[in-house]
């Protein structure tokens, strides 16, 4: 009883971990999708650049683990206001079919690029010591980089529900997703304001990457393999709402982890199917308002 | 909207140019006898892509999982032949073809209920579902190592699979005029103009009183049948069954082929793969990180600049040579 019980505190705990990374990375294209019903397949390219961004200037530079987690957010996001004014902008008013071929487009090169420079191996991450080792808590060990991953993931997360919630900015991106066309007619600059939430979103993807680059493994097949895992977070949650992904991104990171602990024979199976009978039951996602 | 797009205005009769396809794979069946392989690789694919144009192209249904169909196709054959010693190709390929037809319909009344984000998602999922079973059911599909072993007997007992490939591209080519001629009798039927209205306004077809759902399941259907024995015939020509036909590089690629050609309008889905595997054959093995770069760079630059494809393209400049007196 007390093993099953360690086992359960400990899945939760990892579960928790990766489900933090996943928020981190797929809140952003949530409120892409429900922003300017953009489909960005090509979501997960940032998380891999901000995975690169943070293991290279650790590994290579001796950069410390701070200013790289600070370095992958801010390249990243500045790397995707070019993409955004050069390519996205110009494909807002096309169709779904037309988007989501940008940006498999943009996987293909994204990919290509990765192995070309960083050939196919694994990145190793290399942490600070103050990072490693264990952080013991009501009587057990926790892994000390997994503890810091959930309370900082928690603490940005708390920083963009109070941006959302209680700014200015957020007042106006709510705004214009509820309603586009009303949000331009009282005098929103839309599109200056998608490209700033496009550029927030991205960062966060790039800085989820790196953040979670111990967990989602850095290799250039990264935005193909976990493409179906960022779709299930904002599918599942819901489109334009950052609560829904969170609870969503929670929930498949335990069930994952809980898979993988208890039932390794069927692999990642049971997820999908717990996906598509969610998404049966209410298509719109968990906290979607429109269908 | 070009007269190659069909429809109900279209005149249905068969014009002399669409015959040049099959001209051409004649011709390519003398000419070029070393790459037959290749060649019947390219008619699979191209019925193939011509399924996915039926749904994609037609009836607006965005899907990144028709490989799934294929792939069942692909298994099911390869299961029959190598396992249950079911060695008739005409059996496997009925039975490939079922098996396309009742996951079709079993999941197109399910997803098909969904559109958008929705949608796409749950085709990635099922994919990925048969995707875990494949690789997880050793017993029945060699998971990882794939399944070998694959015996095909002669069709009708007489013509034998022969190591040039001939019969092989014959066979293929036969499948895809079958295949072709169907789909081209559905798409300027009345349903296939259903199927545009849909796409182009379903809310209209709603309101005209149109049977929107059922019919896009039964085009569904039909194009997951059809991609169920495109996936029977590579099993036959290859012998081998791999993971890979349910990879999403694999159904991206297929999306690729059909942009490339020219989305909904039947003969994009001919050039499409023609030129891309042949590309693929000369580029992709002594370059491989500069093929999938410059097959991200082609597409997007199609989105961007082409969005007809290679055909739309030859359109447009037709249509300027036609007005220069």
């Amino acid at each position: 009883m007390e093993a099953f019980f360690a086992s359960l505190v400990s899945v939760a705990f990892h579960g928790a971990a990766l489900g933090m990374i996943l928020y981190v990375i797929s809140v952003g294209l949530s409120v892409t999708m429900g922003l300017m019903g953009f489909a960005n397949l090509a979501h997960g390219v940032f998380a891999m650049a901000g995975g690169y961004v943070l293991t290279t200037t650790i590994s290579r530079f001796g950069v410390p683990f701070p200013l790289a987690l600070a370095l992958a957010f801010v390249s990243v996001a500045a790397a995707s206001v070019v993409l955004e004014r050069l390519l996205y902008s110009r494909l807002y008013t096309a169709s779904d079919l037309e988007q989501v071929l940008f940006t498999i487009g943009l996987i293909f090169i994204a990919v290509a690029v990765a192995r070309f420079i960083y050939g196919t191996l694994q990145q190793p991450v290399v942490l600070p010591d103050y990072l490693k080792g264990q952080f013991a808590l009501l009587g057990r060990d926790f892994p000390a980089y997994r503890v810091f991953i959930i309370a900082f993931s928690a603490v940005m997360v708390g920083l963009l529900w109070f941006g959302v919630e209680r700014t200015r900015w957020g007042a106006m991106v709510r705004a214009t997703v509820d309603n586009r066309a009303m949000a331009q007619s009282v005098g929103i600059d839309t599109r200056r304001l998608f490209t700033l939430t496009f550029a927030l979103g991205s960062g966060l993807a790039g800085l989820g990457g790196g953040l979670g680059a111990e967990i989602i493994a850095i290799q250039p097949t990264y935005p193909f393999e976990n493409l179906v895992y960022f779709l299930v977070v904002v599918a599942v949650g819901g489109l334009g709402s950052l609560r829904g992904p969170f609870v969503a991104a929670l929930l498949i990171g335990i069930a994952d982890t809980a898979c993988k602990y208890w039932l390794p024979q069927y692999g990642a199976f049971p997820i999908y199917v717990a996906t598509i009978a969610i998404l049966l039951w209410r298509p719109a996602g968990l906290f979607g308002r429109r269908a | 909207m070009s007269a190659h797009a069909g429809g109900y205005s279209a005149d249905p009769r068969i014009r002399w140019i669409e015959s040049l396809p099959w001209i051409v794979a004649i011709a390519a069946f003398f000419a070029l006898p070393e790459y037959l392989s290749l060649g019947a690789r390219i008619l699979i694919y191209i019925l193939y892509a011509l399924s996915l144009d039926l749904i994609v192209g037609y009836a607006g249904i965005i899907t990144l999982g028709h490989s799934a169909y294929f792939g069942l196709g692909a298994y099911v054959a390869g299961i029959l032949a190598a396992k249950a010693g079911v060695g008739d190709p005409m059996v496997q390929l009925a039975a490939a073809a079922a098996a396309g037809a009742l996951l079709g319909i079993g999941t197109g009344a399910i997803i098909l209920r969904t559109k958008a984000l929705t949608l796409l998602m749950l085709t990635l999922a099922i994919t990925s579902v048969l995707l875990e079973i494949a690789n997880k059911a050793t017993a029945l599909t060699g998971g990882a190592d794939g399944l070998s072993g694959v015996v095909v007997a002669p069709i009708f007992g007489l013509f034998r699979f022969d190591i040039f490939g001939k019969t092989a591209y014959l066979y293929c080519l036969l499948a895809l005029l079958l295949g072709w001629w169907l789909v081209r009798k559905m798409i300027y039927s009345p349903f296939g103009t259903s199927l545009t209205g849909v796409r182009e306004n379903s809310l209209r077809m709603h309101a005209i009183g149109a049977p929107v759902y059922w019919r896009l399941v039964l085009v569904y259907t039909l194009s997951a049948t059809i991609a169920g024995v495109a996936g029977g015939l590579i099993t036959q020509t290859n012998q081998f069954v791999g993971l890979n036909v349910f990879s999403f590089e694999s159904a991206g690629e297929l999306l690729v082929m059909l942009i490339l050609g020219g989305v909904g309008r039947i003969y994009g889905a001919f050039v499409g793969p023609v030129v891309y595997l042949i590309a693929q054959d000369l580029l992709a093995k002594q370059f491989p990180e500069y093929w999938y770069f410059g097959i991200g760079t082609m597409l997007v630059l199609v989105v961007m600049f082409a969005r007809g494809g290679i055909l739309g393209i030859l359109d447009s400049i037709l249509v300027k040579l036609r007005r220069r007196p």
